[in-house]
């Protein structure tokens, strides 16, 4: 491979993992809101926002 | 009355599911032959930019729009485009968003079935010891239903009714069986995807054979990522940026909205559409980019991945080169290839269920069994033309007119809807209400003028083409019924000539100057090279079908070649048209039953 092509590869890549990483990684920590919300498996937690 | 009380079980649930509708086959394989084709690593450029400016708008615009109309507890999009406007027509416009999805679902389980048939090929060796042409010969029988490939007769049809079931079963326990689908599905694809792409990346020149002296993985990565910079002022290259964005993410089918739809008001919508949308991203450019092409490239060589790159690859040749790593190596790979197109296909199958679904239980208080099986049944009468006449063009007449063009013009109304009509200040509200990110301000702007414009450039610039489609210029036999057979053009422009080297009272064999493309490595270009190349008719004795040209002839395009009793494909063609048509008025009278019924139970807004 060229280097070019090495670095358009990396760089598009790795845009593109860094913000699917950011972005659920935001999802999973983020405190659930106030219950009633959309999700049933949450119902019992106590811990939220 | 809706009697709804379904709901998602988590938001990761909710994010894969979502995640797993905008991944599809295409990802895998639509993807890197759009970048091989425009401009190589510089079609990244109009693809992340046509991403930000018109895929991530779009995805806001669906799941804010889903939201919206879950407030009133409409979950399809006929009544949720109700909820935005006081104009009587936007429920029909809404139409598209129950009639794409059932059209669209009847020939994708169709490619589904594929891939369930080709893993358990794959587990109990049928490509072993395959040519490549006996791996596509078997492709070719598979598709015939009259062949059977394992003893079972009409295979085809067994392995797409299976696969139908299994669908509608999984939706018959509503969203917690679709989420427990995607909560497998999407790691196991990721998974899968991983290791493809690692023995795609590491393949070098160690797959290169006699045949293929040449062949080496990295040509094929090199030639997918070396940006050529020059095609970035090409508008085609822009339009495929466009029309790529599009595709992947699922949006215009209203699924997203139906998803949405089990939203509250206060969650949010923001974040999981950004999330769900990279995710579809990283599975195209991270993993779509690292299979098939390398792989390909890697044991046939750049030159016949130039060639040949296409949607075919998957089933005609994928089987062939997994074969190139012998033993249990090519059973493990066969099963990861369709393991991972299975996935990418069940949860966007999965997903096209729920808008009728959703529809029946709002409007008439159908139970979740009896929605589910009623879309069952209705994919599998609307399905079955295209498994029966795949050959004959009805299966691409559904993927044109539902999957291609039916998306472009919802998701341009909706967008018109959103900014316009239902107003870019209400929209915005719906956007950021509850948002767990801080959506940039200057998308306000983009979702008023640059998502509509990208749009609507994409929308026109398909007319032409729509109209082709409809006259059937693709083909010198536009009639249904004929007792002549006329030739077909033998490149595009139809300027070219061929001559006839064999000929038998049911086969012709002609030979035509055609021209290829071929990698230069040393300027690192793509060369046009002539070569003689080859077109074969076959046709059918048991039809009076006879052919009526002798050896050394020139056949021109439009030129009689041979005479008997012909139904020609224009036929299917049309009746494909027709059988799209007739589903499109079907769900708007059932919509317009809906209406009736909502004014007598005195649930019409204002």
């Amino acid at each position: 491979m060229n280097t070019t092509a090495i670095i358009t590869m990396v760089l598009a890549q790795g845009i593109v993992s860094l913000f699917t990483f950011y972005f659920f990684y935001k999802v999973l920590t983020i405190k659930p809101h106030q219950e009633p919300d959309s999700y049933s498996e949450n119902d019992k937690e106590s811990d939220r926002q | 009355m809706s009697v709804k009380v379904d709901s998602w079980g988590s938001r990761v649930g909710l994010i894969l599911a979502m995640a797993g509708n905008a991944v599809g086959l295409g990802n895998f394989l639509r993807f890197p032959v759009q970048a091989v084709q425009n401009g190589g690593g510089a079609f990244i450029i109009p693809y992340l930019i046509c991403f930000l400016v018109m895929g991530i708008p779009l995805l806001f615009i669906e799941w804010s729009t889903g939201r919206y109309g879950g407030k009133f507890g409409n979950h399809s999009t006929p009544y949720i485009l109700d909820t935005m406007s006081k104009g009587r027509i936007w429920k029909y416009v809404g139409v598209f968003g129950i009639f794409t999805n059932i059209a669209v679902a009847a020939y994708y389980c169709y490619i589904e079935s594929w891939t369930i048939s080709y893993v358990y090929h794959s587990i109990v060796g049928t490509f072993n010891g395959l040519s490549q042409g006996a791996v596509a010969d078997f492709f070719n029988n598979y598709i015939d239903i009259g062949t059977s490939t394992t003893g079972i007769p009409y295979e085809a049809v067994i392995f797409y009714i299976a696969c139908i079931i299994l669908n509608t079963y999984i939706l018959s326990k509503g969203l917690g069986g679709i989420e427990k689908v995607a909560k497998i599905g999407m790691p196991l694809l990721i998974l899968f995807g991983v290791v493809l792409a690692v023995k795609g990346l590491t393949l070098g020149t160690s797959g290169a054979s006699d045949l293929f002296p040449n062949a080496n993985a990295w040509d094929g990565l090199n030639f997918l990522w070396t940006p050529q910079f020059d095609s970035l002022t090409n508008p085609k290259v822009w339009l495929a940026a466009a029309g790529q964005i599009f595709f992947t993410l699922s949006v215009g089918m209203g699924t997203i909205h139906c998803y949405a739809a089990y939203v509250k008001p206060k969650d949010d919508i923001a974040l999981n559409a950004v999330s769900a949308g990279f995710m579809n991203e990283f599975v195209e450019v991270v993993l779509g980019s690292l299979i098939v092409i390398p792989i390909a490239a890697g044991y046939l060589g750049l030159d016949w991945v130039i060639q040949n790159a296409g949607f075919g690859m998957a089933f005609q040749t994928m089987p062939y080169l997994f074969q190139q790593w012998g033993g249990v190596l090519a059973v493990f790979a066969g099963v990861l290839w369709f393991g991972l197109l299975f996935f990418a296909g069940i949860t966007s199958s999965l997903a096209m269920g729920t808008p009728w679904m959703g529809f029946m239980q709002d409007e008439f208080s159908w139970s979740k069994n009896k929605s589910a099986w009623s879309f069952g049944a209705l994919i599998l009468a609307m399905g079955l033309p295209t498994v029966i006449f795949y050959k004959q063009g009805l299966f691409d007449q559904y993927d044109y007119w539902a999957g291609t063009v039916s998306l472009v013009v919802f998701a341009f109304l909706e967008t018109i809807l959103f900014s316009y009509i239902f107003g870019i200040k209400k929209g915005w509200i719906e956007i950021t209400s509850g948002a767990d990110i801080k959506v940039p301000g200057f998308y306000k702007y983009i979702i008023l003028i640059i998502t509509p414009a990208l749009l609507g450039w994409v929308l026109v610039s398909s007319i032409p083409d729509w109209i082709d489609k409809v006259k059937d210029t693709d083909t010198n036999n536009k009639e249904w019924f004929a007792e002549n057979y006329y030739a077909e053009n033998f490149e595009a422009s139809g300027a070219k000539a061929g001559t006839v080297d064999e000929v038998k009272d049911d086969y012709i064999l002609l030979s035509f100057e055609n021209q290829k493309k071929v990698f230069d490595k040393a300027s690192g270009k793509v060369d046009i090279v002539p070569f003689i190349d080859h077109k074969i008719y076959k046709f059918d004795l048991s039809k009076n079908q006879k052919t009526i040209v002798n050896i050394g002839d020139t056949v021109a395009p439009k030129d009689k070649i041979a005479t008997g009793d012909f139904t020609n494909d224009t036929f299917y063609k049309f009746l494909g048209r027709m059988l799209l048509l007739s589903l499109f008025l079907f769900i708007s009278i059932i919509v317009a039953i809906a209406y009736r019924k909502r004014t007598k139970e005195e649930r019409i807004k204002l």
